[in-house]
C-alpha cells in the first residue's frame, strides 16, 4: 500500500506513540486486503468498551493509547458493561464499575465522545449518504452501508480506534463501488411487519447466503426500529456487513439473476431455533438499542402494571433524554422495569446473574446464549412485555 | 540446517520455539483463556491445549472482533504464543499481533501444514518475512513429549526467557 512521505513519518514515529501504532495497524491491515492507500474518513464508531470484554489487558492498551492519541474526526463509543450513573441500580460490583469507568475516561482523554450505544446515528453521530467512514459494532455498520448509504468495512475495536486517531482508512472492501454491488436476489415471501419478524428474517437470510450482500424483494413497508433488528440479525447469523432493499434502500446496485425464497416455513423455523427457553427470569428489549418509537410503544404497554421479572429496556442517553421529557421514563420505571443506558445485555457482566432471557432481538439471543450461558425466547415486543407483567411465556 | 520458507510479514520482530499445529481455525474471544492460554473452544481438536510459548500455527482466526484484546491480554499475562504463522492472516489475529508485539507471518511460500509437526524447532523471523524449521532427530519421541501437558508457569517462563 503507497504511504506518502507524511504517513511514512506516523510510521515511524515522528507523531508519538498512538499514532505509530495506529499506523501500524492500518498499514497492516491495508496490505493484507490489498488496500492501494489510505483514504480520509468523516466519523468513526469504536466498539470494544466494555470492561467484561477488555480485562485489565485492554484497559491498559488504552490507557497507553491516551497518553498521546487525539481523535482527529467525530468519534462515538459502544456500550459498555454497565449503565455510567446508575450502575448499582443494576446490580453491577463497585470493583467493575471502577474498572469501566477507566476505559471510558481512557477515551475520553482521546477527545472520543461516550455516547456508549450501539445506534450511534440515532445519537449525534450521522454520516451522510456517499461519506467514507470506519464504524465497528456490527449491526451499526450494516446500518450505516445499507439505510444511510455511507461506505465502511467492518471494523474491529482497534482499527477503528486507530481511524479515529488518524483520519484516515484503508481503501479496500465496501469503500470500493464494485464491492457493494449485491451477489444474491432474496425473495421473502413471508410476511414480516414487527421487529422480531424482522431478526428471523435477518437471521434466515444470514444462515441462508453467509457474508454475501443480498438483494432482498418483497418487503413494501418497513419501520426504523424494524430496519435496526434485521442489521443487527443478517450481521450476527451471516457475517454480510450489508444488504438491498428493494425501494426502501438508497444505494445502486446491479440486480443478480440467482434467487433464493425465504417463506413463512423459514421464519417459523429461524424463531423455533431461537427459542429453547421456559419461563423467562429476565426480559430485555433494546438490542440494538430503542429509538424513541420503542420506548413509546414500550411505555403504553407497561402502564399502569408492575412487572413480576427482572426487565431490562436499554437505550442510549440521547434517546434517555427524549424518553425523559415525554414522560416515558417515569411511567416505565413506574412499572418495577429498569431503563438502562449506555450498556446492553451482550456487554454487561450478567453471566450467572439470569437464567432464562426473553427478549424480541435475535441478535439479543445470540448473545444471551454464547456470552452469559441463558436459555432463550423470542417473541413481540408485546408478548415481551405480557410476560413481565404475568411471569409467563406467552401466557403458558 | 534448518529448512527456510518465505512469507510475508504481518507483525516484525523475532521468536524461537516449538511448533504447536492447529488444522482448525482459532477464535481468541470465547475460545482461547487468556488468563492461562488453554484453548477452550469446546469440540476443537487442540481443545485443552496451552499456546503459551509455542510457536502456533493456525489457518486463520475467526469470531468476534474483540479476539485483538484477547491475544493483548494473554501477551500482559506471559501466556501468550511466541509467534504467530497463518496460512492466510485476517484482521483480528492481525491487529492482536501488532499491539501484543508478538512476530506473525502469513502466506508461507510451501505448506507448512504438510511440513511442520508438533514440537519442531521454528524460529519466526515476522521482520525479514521468514520461517525457519529444525526437525528434531528423533522427531517421534519429541513429538511424544510436545503433546504431553506442560504446567502454565514453565510455559510462562520459557515465554519469559525467549522475549
Amino acid at each position: 500500500m503507497y504511504l506518502s512521505k507524511e504517513q511514512e513519518k506516523i510510521l515511524n514515529g515522528d507523531r508519538g506513540h498512538a499514532a505509530k501504532k495506529s499506523m501500524e495497524i492500518l498499514t497492516a491491515l491495508g496490505d493484507i486486503y490489498g488496500a492501494d492507500r489510505l483514504i480520509p474518513i468523516t466519523s468513526v464508531q469504536v466498539a470494544g468498551v466494555s470492561y467484561h470484554n477488555l480485562g485489565d489487558a485492554g484497559l491498559e492498551f488504552l490507557e497507553e493509547m491516551a497518553r498521546d492519541g487525539k481523535a482527529v474526526v467525530k468519534t462515538t463509543l459502544n456500550p459498555a458493561g454497565m449503565d455510567l450513573e446508575d450502575w448499582e441500580g443494576l446490580g453491577i460490583d463497585a470493583e467493575f464499575a471502577k474498572k469501566q469507568i477507566r476505559v471510558v475516561q481512557a477515551f475520553v482523554k482521546m477527545g472520543i465522545s461516550p455516547a456508549l450505544t450501539c445506534t450511534p446515528y440515532l445519537a449525534g453521530n450521522d454520516p451522510k449518504f456517499g461519506e467514507h467512514i470506519a464504524w465497528s459494532e456490527s449491526s451499526a455498520v450494516v446500518y450505516a452501508n445499507s439505510i444511510i448509504g455511507a461506505y465502511t468495512n467492518r471494523e474491529g475495536g482497534p482499527s477503528a480506534l486507530s481511524s479515529a486517531l488518524l483520519g484516515l482508512t484503508p481503501n479496500y472492501g465496501l469503500h470500493l463501488e464494485e464491492n457493494r454491488q449485491a451477489t444474491r436476489k432474496v425473495k421473502a415471501s413471508a410476511t414480516i411487519s414487527s421487529i422480531s419478524e424482522f431478526g428471523a428474517l435477518g437471521y434466515a437470510i444470514g444462515k441462508a447466503i453467509g457474508s454475501e450482500i443480498p438483494y432482498i424483494t418483497g418487503i413494501h413497508e418497513v419501520r426504523l426500529s424494524e430496519l435496526k433488528s434485521l442489521c443487527a440479525s443478517i450481521a450476527t447469523f451471516g457475517g454480510t456487513a450489508m444488504f438491498h432493499i428493494e425501494g426502501v434502500t438508497p444505494n445502486k446496485t446491479t440486480v443478480p439473476n440467482e434467487e433464493i425464497e425465504i417463506t413463512q416455513k423459514d421464519i417459523e423455523n429461524a424463531f423455533a431455533s431461537l427459542t429453547d427457553g421456559k419461563d423467562p427470569d429476565f426480559i430485555s428489549l433494546g438490542c440494538p438499542h430503542c429509538s424513541i418509537e420503542e420506548v413509546e410503544k414500550i411505555a403504553s404497554l407497561l402502564s399502569g402494571k408492575k412487572v413480576k421479572v427482572e426487565t431490562w429496556i436499554t437505550l442510549s442517553r440521547a434517546v434517555k433524554g427524549q424518553a425523559d421529557r415525554l414522560g416515558y421514563t417515569k411511567a416505565i420505571r413506574a412499572s418495577g422495569a429498569k431503563i438502562a443506558c449506555d450498556t446492553c445485555l451482550a456487554v454487561a457482566p450478567l453471566t450467572g446473574r439470569f437464567r432464562c432471557l426473553a427478549t424480541n432481538s435475535a441478535k439479543g439471543c445470540y448473545y444471551g446464549r454464547g456470552n452469559n450461558k441463558f436459555k432463550t425466547l423470542i417473541g413481540s415486543t408485546e408478548e415481551c412485555m405480557s410476560a413481565a407483567v404475568t411471569g409467563k411465556w406467552k401466557g403458558g | 540446517m534448518g529448512k527456510k520458507i518465505k512469507c510475508r510479514k504481518i507483525s516484525g520482530g523475532l521468536a524461537s520455539g516449538e511448533a504447536l499445529v492447529s488444522m482448525a481455525p482459532i477464535s481468541f474471544f470465547g475460545g482461547v483463556d487468556p488468563d492461562t492460554g488453554t484453548i477452550i473452544e469446546s469440540g476443537h481438536p487442540l481443545e485443552g491445549k496451552v499456546i503459551a510459548g509455542k510457536i502456533f500455527i493456525f489457518p486463520s482466526g475467526k469470531g468476534s472482533t474483540v479476539g485483538s484484546y484477547t491475544i493483548y491480554r494473554l501477551k500482559k499475562n506471559g501466556k501468550a504464543p511466541a509467534a504467530i504463522i497463518n496460512r492466510e492472516c485476517e484482521p483480528i489475529v492481525a491487529v492482536g499481533a501488532i499491539i501484543s508485539e508478538i512476530p506473525a507471518v502469513d502466506k508461507p511460500e510451501k505448506d507448512i501444514f504438510a511440513l511442520v509437526r508438533d514440537g519442531d524447532e521454528i524460529t519466526v523471523d515476522g521482520t525479514k518475512m521468514e520461517v525457519a524449521i529444525a526437525k528434531p532427530k528423533k522427531h517421534e519421541e519429541q513429538h511424544k513429549r510436545a503433546k504431553q501437558y506442560a504446567p502454565p508457569n514453565e510455559s510462562a517462563r520459557n515465554n519469559k526467557a525467549r522475549s
